[in-house]
């Protein structure tokens, strides 16, 4: 195990995975979100399912996410650090031929998500950064929350990143695990480039509709 | 000295199943006390030294590039012979027995080639083994194509690039024996000396070419497997870092040098285009079984774009000449054939040095994606090169040197007339005679490095009576010596010409005068003019840089002083050799414009002796007898 | 053409280095890259100067030992294309022209444009090979193999180790040279006694090389003269992760050369 871990194609793998699991979180969670639209009620209904009836699974579900994103930054870090070792003389000119500006944003677009998932949480779900928040009032807290300029773009552009993030890691999850199937054009991901618009815009359909004043 | 070749008696088919068990063997225990070195790491050094470490004796190998992967044994494009008669078509170990010598133009040995078609079996079984990717029928088992007009389909090949594959599987062999602790690898090592202490080859001296240190290593036994001397012709197919050093270093020590004049020109290389031109590019023979060469019948069509000049007006000459073998005559007669037409004033192209190959019967007949399924990387490369479409107008080709049949005379245990040096693959005089035969240098390099030297080395050296050497023997010192005081001398002169020059006017003088066609009168001027250019240089030459670095200048240099020297041996024994054989046409000995052989008078190897500097080489003479395939004409007609 | 040169010059290993710039006067289209580095070469001789170092040996795209980095490309703007087989044609008259050495921690400059690549030997010898002593193999057509295992076996046996994948790649990664040797060795029946062991091995071998990790940027690919496809290094990882599973004592393996 600790071999494993110690290997480049380890750690990329557990990045993988990792990722995957996320990938899968949000996926889930974006549906969730959409329940907002549906009305006040509804979307606070939802919360309390999470928040009080199905507690057990929500820590379960925490503590898996907490543990594969610690494991997702570590491995991260410490491939950078790798990479970072393996070029200390740099090129004068190397041009990018065919990586993408998802795959290069990688490292400090996770970065942004990081800082995003710290403010996220002490957003909504402890509201210690909110300004007005009431536990049982998940659809009053989100409009109220996306009815600052700044905290709405800072949202936005977290899944801007997200979406950069998504279009390389679900592309790139599959073939770090050695799941991909042989292609002719193994640079090809349409699955990615529907998941990387799909969710960051399902999840940007809210700060959106509050901040044009479509929901109040 | 008389040669002796060595051969077990009895019956050629016996001989070698016959000598495998007289030979003595070393003890397993002991094989362990016994070093080997093997310079080069081609086909034939690293199987050599990968199947010794596998037995158990210590190797060192050495080669100038920076990994012996890169070898030019990984040029070969077409593929390698073998005589498992999977086809059923009527191939047999006697059969390519029979075409070996006779391709060879009868200037063969008899019992080495036997023993080459015996053991090619074997080196198929051994590649496919060690993964060595060979092209496959649907069926699972091995594809074959015949080449070089063969008349069964006996060439195993992997794509464009078996000798690259052939070559990988080696050096994963040899890497796998590194790993082991068996073969220490001294990659960007030249070897530039032999050393031999009381007559016996001990060791050898090698330059590190990135720290410029002279270093010495003692062994048991040497093994040359350097490769082909082509490059002295400046431009050949060969990479550019081929050279004769080891083995002409050899030779001033002791080893005669056998049959050099016999070169290999083949047919189908991409033209020269201008003075720059650093080497010349094969395209796969294999293109001759679809693409018809041609020429203008008239000179002054030679200008014309190649689709208006009408069929009427085109010669087909190859078809015309050799009606039966046609566009697949053997190598020597088609480049010779090309030539002629060249002379001839109808050559095409830049300088009129070129014919055409041309495919738009076989598009037509075919189609151009059979074609493309055919020929489609060579087309590529082709037009890499040339910026020319081959699909829509006719490829130009023209001959360019691309092997060397001599070198170190060896007799049937590969030892050389020095005792303890051996000498494998393209480096020795090998089993081709006069002109080899297509996909079969692959096979001998194989041959001699996984199942020939291996057995007859440990004959060797279970018989040798070695006293111990280290390399502070006064003979390893004094060589180090004359090593340093050489490279000394070539920084010192500071000339005004660069080393690429000389190479450039001597290679222009061997295939002007020691090329395709050669003749008394221009092979005396040869043999007159290189000792003055050879003169100039070692006065004129300028070497930048210094010995204690990575000098590119220096390593050339030192290559080139050698083929200075070598390129005179070649002309004498061009000049010696009174008669056209295979890839050595003189032009006074022919009838009706082919080639004609003297059997009574030259049968035999001419191995010659360094007899000092400046003076002639003596020449030895080694029978040839054909007891199994008769002495006959090769008719190609 | 006439052309500017901005090249990377180097003394030796331990030398400082730095870009110059040099003139490459009438050249001609139709020679190939390094035909006109040699060019350029005898005129610096002529002037006394030192001729750029560069490795090179077949000329023909198949040895593997030339390789620079052109105007910020592996082996330079041509696709499938080593800088033997680059011609100027490629260029335009009056261009500048930068040329680099490759640029990794596991390649240290020797001089100039030469690079040392022996890490890469070092991860064959780790295990990128199939055991058959010279004698003990069994008629070739004994086994028979699947024309397309073959085909693939070729596709990712066509590696001719130049070491553009590392030179492209940002993380400078040695993962498709390895993982090309895995794929190849383990498309084919012989290669499965010793395939899980290979992977973890060479893996291994080339962590220990300090060559970077795969972020699959697809650079490699790109880069590789011989279009080695990046599905390889799929190959890798799942034959990683196999042997990783299963093999009771991983830690066997993973020491190294
Ligand atoms: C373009 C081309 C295509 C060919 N196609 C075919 C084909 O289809 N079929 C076929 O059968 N044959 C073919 N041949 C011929 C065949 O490839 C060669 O004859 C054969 O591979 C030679 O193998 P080798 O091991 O003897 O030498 P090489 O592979 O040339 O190896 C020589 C080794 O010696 C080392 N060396 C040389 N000099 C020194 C020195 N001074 N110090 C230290 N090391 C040194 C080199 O580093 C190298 O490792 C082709 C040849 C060429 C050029
Ligand atoms: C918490 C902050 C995050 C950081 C610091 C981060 C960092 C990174 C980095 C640097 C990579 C590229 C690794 C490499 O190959 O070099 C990466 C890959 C990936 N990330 Fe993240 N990431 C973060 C959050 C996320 C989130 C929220 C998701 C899911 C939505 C995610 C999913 C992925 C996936 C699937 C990959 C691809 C893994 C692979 O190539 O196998 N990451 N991450
Ligand atoms: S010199 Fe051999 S690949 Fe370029």
């Amino acid at each position: 195990m600790l071999s494993f871990w110690q290997s480049s194609v380890g750690k990329k793998a557990a990045m993988g995975l990792t990722g995957l699991i996320v990938v899968g979180f949000v996926l889930v969670h974006m549906a969730g979100n959409l329940q907002f639209f549906v009305g006040p009620s509804k979307f606070n209904e939802y919360s309390h399912l999470l928040r009080h009836t199905l507690i057990e699974l929500t820590w379960i579900v925490r503590l898996v996410l907490l543990a594969a994103i610690a494991v997702h930054i570590t491995a991260a870090w410490q491939l950078t650090q790798r990479a970072k070792a393996a070029r200390p003389v740099g090129y004068e000119r190397r041009d990018a031929q065919v990586s993408t500006y998802a795959s290069r944003a990688m490292r400090w677009g996770g970065v942004y998500l990081l800082v995003f998932i710290v403010y996220h949480i002490l957003h909504f779900t402890t509201g210690t950064l909110h300004p007005a928040y009431d536990e049982a009032q998940a659809y009053g807290n989100v409009v109220i929350g996306f009815s600052s300029l700044w905290v709405s773009l800072f949202y936005l552009g977290a899944m801007a990143l997200l979406s950069l993030h998504l279009y390389h890691g679900t592309w790139a999850c599959l073939r770090s695990l050695g799941l991909a199937k042989p292609s002719s054009n193994p640079l090809e991901r349409r699955i990615a480039l529907i998941v990387a618009i799909v969710v960051p815009a399902g999840f940007s359909l809210l700060p959106l509709s509050v901040l044009l004043g479509i929901v109040r | 000295m008389t040669l002796d070749a060595k051969i077990p008696s009895g019956p050629v088919a016996e001989k070698w199943e016959k000598h495998k068990f007289e030979m003595k063997l070393v003890n397993p225990a002991n094989k362990r006390k016994y070093h080997v070195i093997v310079v080069g790491s081609g086909l034939a050094g690293a199987s050599a030294a990968a199947t010794m470490s596998e037995l158990g004796y210590q190797v060192s190998c050495f080669c100038y590039q920076d990994s012996p992967r890169r070898a030019h044994s990984i040029a070969a494009q077409g593929g390698i012979n073998a005589a498992k008669n999977y086809r059923n078509d009527g191939d047999s170990v006697w059969r390519l027995f029979y075409d070996t010598v006779k391709g060879g133009d009868f200037r063969a040995r008899e019992a080495n080639v036997y023993r080459l078609a015996q053991v090619s079996v074997d080196i198929i079984d051994q590649c496919v083994a060690q993964g060595v990717p060979f092209a496959r029928e649907y069926g699972g088992l091995l594809a074959n194509r015949s080449f070089g007009g063969a008349q069964v389909s006996r060439t195993f090949y992997a794509r464009g690039q078996t000798g690259q594959q052939l070559l990988i599987g080696a050096y994963q062999a040899l890497e796998k024996e590194i790993a082991a602790g068996g073969v220490k690898m001294y990659s960007r090592h030249e070897m530039v000396e032999l050393v031999l202490v009381n007559g016996v080859a001990r060791g050898v001296i090698v330059r590190d070419m990135v720290t410029g240190e002279i270093q010495s290593h003692a062994a048991d036994a040497v093994v040359l497997a350097t490769g082909g001397y082509g490059n002295v012709f400046y431009l050949s197919t060969n990479a550019k870092g081929c050279n004769v050093t080891a083995t002409y270093r050899a030779h001033k020590k002791g080893a005669f040098f056998a049959n050099p004049c016999y070169t290999q020109i083949h047919p189908t290389c991409i033209p020269v285009k201008g003075d720059y031109q650093s080497k010349l590019t094969l395209m796969s023979e294999s293109l001759r079984n679809d693409g018809r060469v041609w020429v203008p019948k008239r000179k002054e069509d030679c200008a014309k774009a190649p689709g208006d000049i009408p069929e009427q007006d085109r010669d087909y000459y190859l078809e015309r000449k050799y009606p039966s073998f046609g566009n697949l005559s053997p190598r020597d007669i088609a480049s010779r054939a090309a030539k002629e037409a060249c002379d001839d004033g109808r050559g095409v192209g830049p300088g009129g040095l070129g014919v055409y190959l041309d495919f738009a019967d076989a598009i037509k007949r075919l189609g151009a994606k059979a074609i493309e399924e055919r020929y489609g990387n060579l087309f590529e490369m082709y037009e890499r090169i040339t910026d020319e479409n081959p699909y829509k107008v006719p490829m130009r080709i023209y001959p360019a040197v691309h092997y060397t049949m001599g070198g170190l005379w060896v007799d049937y245990n590969l030892q050389s007339t020095i005792p303890g040096l051996h000498v494998i693959g393209e480096a020795n005089f090998s089993d081709h005679g006069a002109n080899r035969l297509g996909a079969s240098a692959l096979m001998q390099g194989l041959a001699d490095g996984y199942f020939i030297l291996p057995y007859t080395i440990g004959n060797y050296l279970a018989q040798a009576k070695l006293e111990k050497v280290t390399t502070e023997h006064a003979e390893f010192v004094a060589a180090r010596e004359a090593v340093a005081q050489r490279t000394t001398r070539l920084l010192n002169i500071k000339g005004t010409r660069t080393v690429d020059s000389f190479h450039r006017e001597l290679g222009k003088i061997m295939w002007d005068k020691c090329g395709m066609a050669r003749d008394r009168a221009g092979l005396e001027w040869a043999i007159k003019r290189i000792p003055e250019l050879r003169a100039e240089f070692w006065e004129n030459v300028n070497v930048p840089g210094s010995a204690s670095e990575l000098n590119q200048s220096l390593e050339k240099a030192g290559r080139v002083a050698d083929f200075l020297e070598f390129g005179e041996l070649m002309c004498r024994d061009a000049l010696h050799r009174e008669e056209s054989c295979g890839g050595h046409f003189r032009t006074e000995y022919q009838e009706e414009g082919e080639a004609k052989r003297n059997d009574d008078a030259f049968a035999y190897v001419a191995a010659w002796e360094f007899a000092g500097e400046g003076k002639a080489p003596t020449l030895h003479k080694e029978a040839l007898e054909f007891e199994n395939v008769h002495l006959a004409t090769r008719s190609y007609k | 053409m006439n052309l500017t040169l901005r090249v990377w010059r180097q003394a030796g290993p331990a030398a400082a280095g730095a870009m110059r710039e040099y003139r490459a006067e009438g050249i001609s289209p139709d020679m190939s890259f390094l035909e006109m580095l040699d060019v350029v070469n005898e005129g610096l001789i002529a002037k006394g100067d030192e001729p750029i170092a560069f490795d090179h040996d077949c000329r023909e795209g198949i040895c593997g030992m030339c390789g620079m980095m052109i105007n910020g490309a592996a082996h330079g703007p041509q696709r499938l294309t080593t800088a033997c087989q680059l011609h100027m044609r490629s260029f335009s008259d009056g261009e500048t022209i930068t040329i680099e050495p490759w640029r990794a921690t596991a390649f240290p400059v020797l001089k100039d444009l030469v690079v040392d690549r022996s890490a890469f030997d070092r991860i064959i010898q780790a295990g990128g090979f199939i055991s058959a002593p010279t004698g003990s193999a069994v008629d070739g057509n004994a086994i028979p193999i699947p024309k397309l295992d073959a085909d693939d076996a070729m596709d990712a046996a066509a590696c001719i180790g130049c070491g553009a994948c590392v030179a492209a790649c940002p993380n400078a990664s040695a993962s498709l040279f390895t993982a090309a040797k895995i794929s190849h060795l383990g498309s084919l029946p012989q290669g499965q006694p010793e395939r899980s062991r290979r992977a973890l091995a060479m893996v291994a071998q080339m962590d220990l090389e300090s060559f970077g990790g795969c972020s699959l940027f697809g650079e490699c690919m790109e880069a590789c003269p011989k279009g080695i496809s990046i599905d390889t290094i799929n190959t890798m990882h799942r034959d990683f992760l196999f042997a990783s599973a299963t093999k009771r004592d991983v830690k066997e393996w993973s020491g190294g050369a």
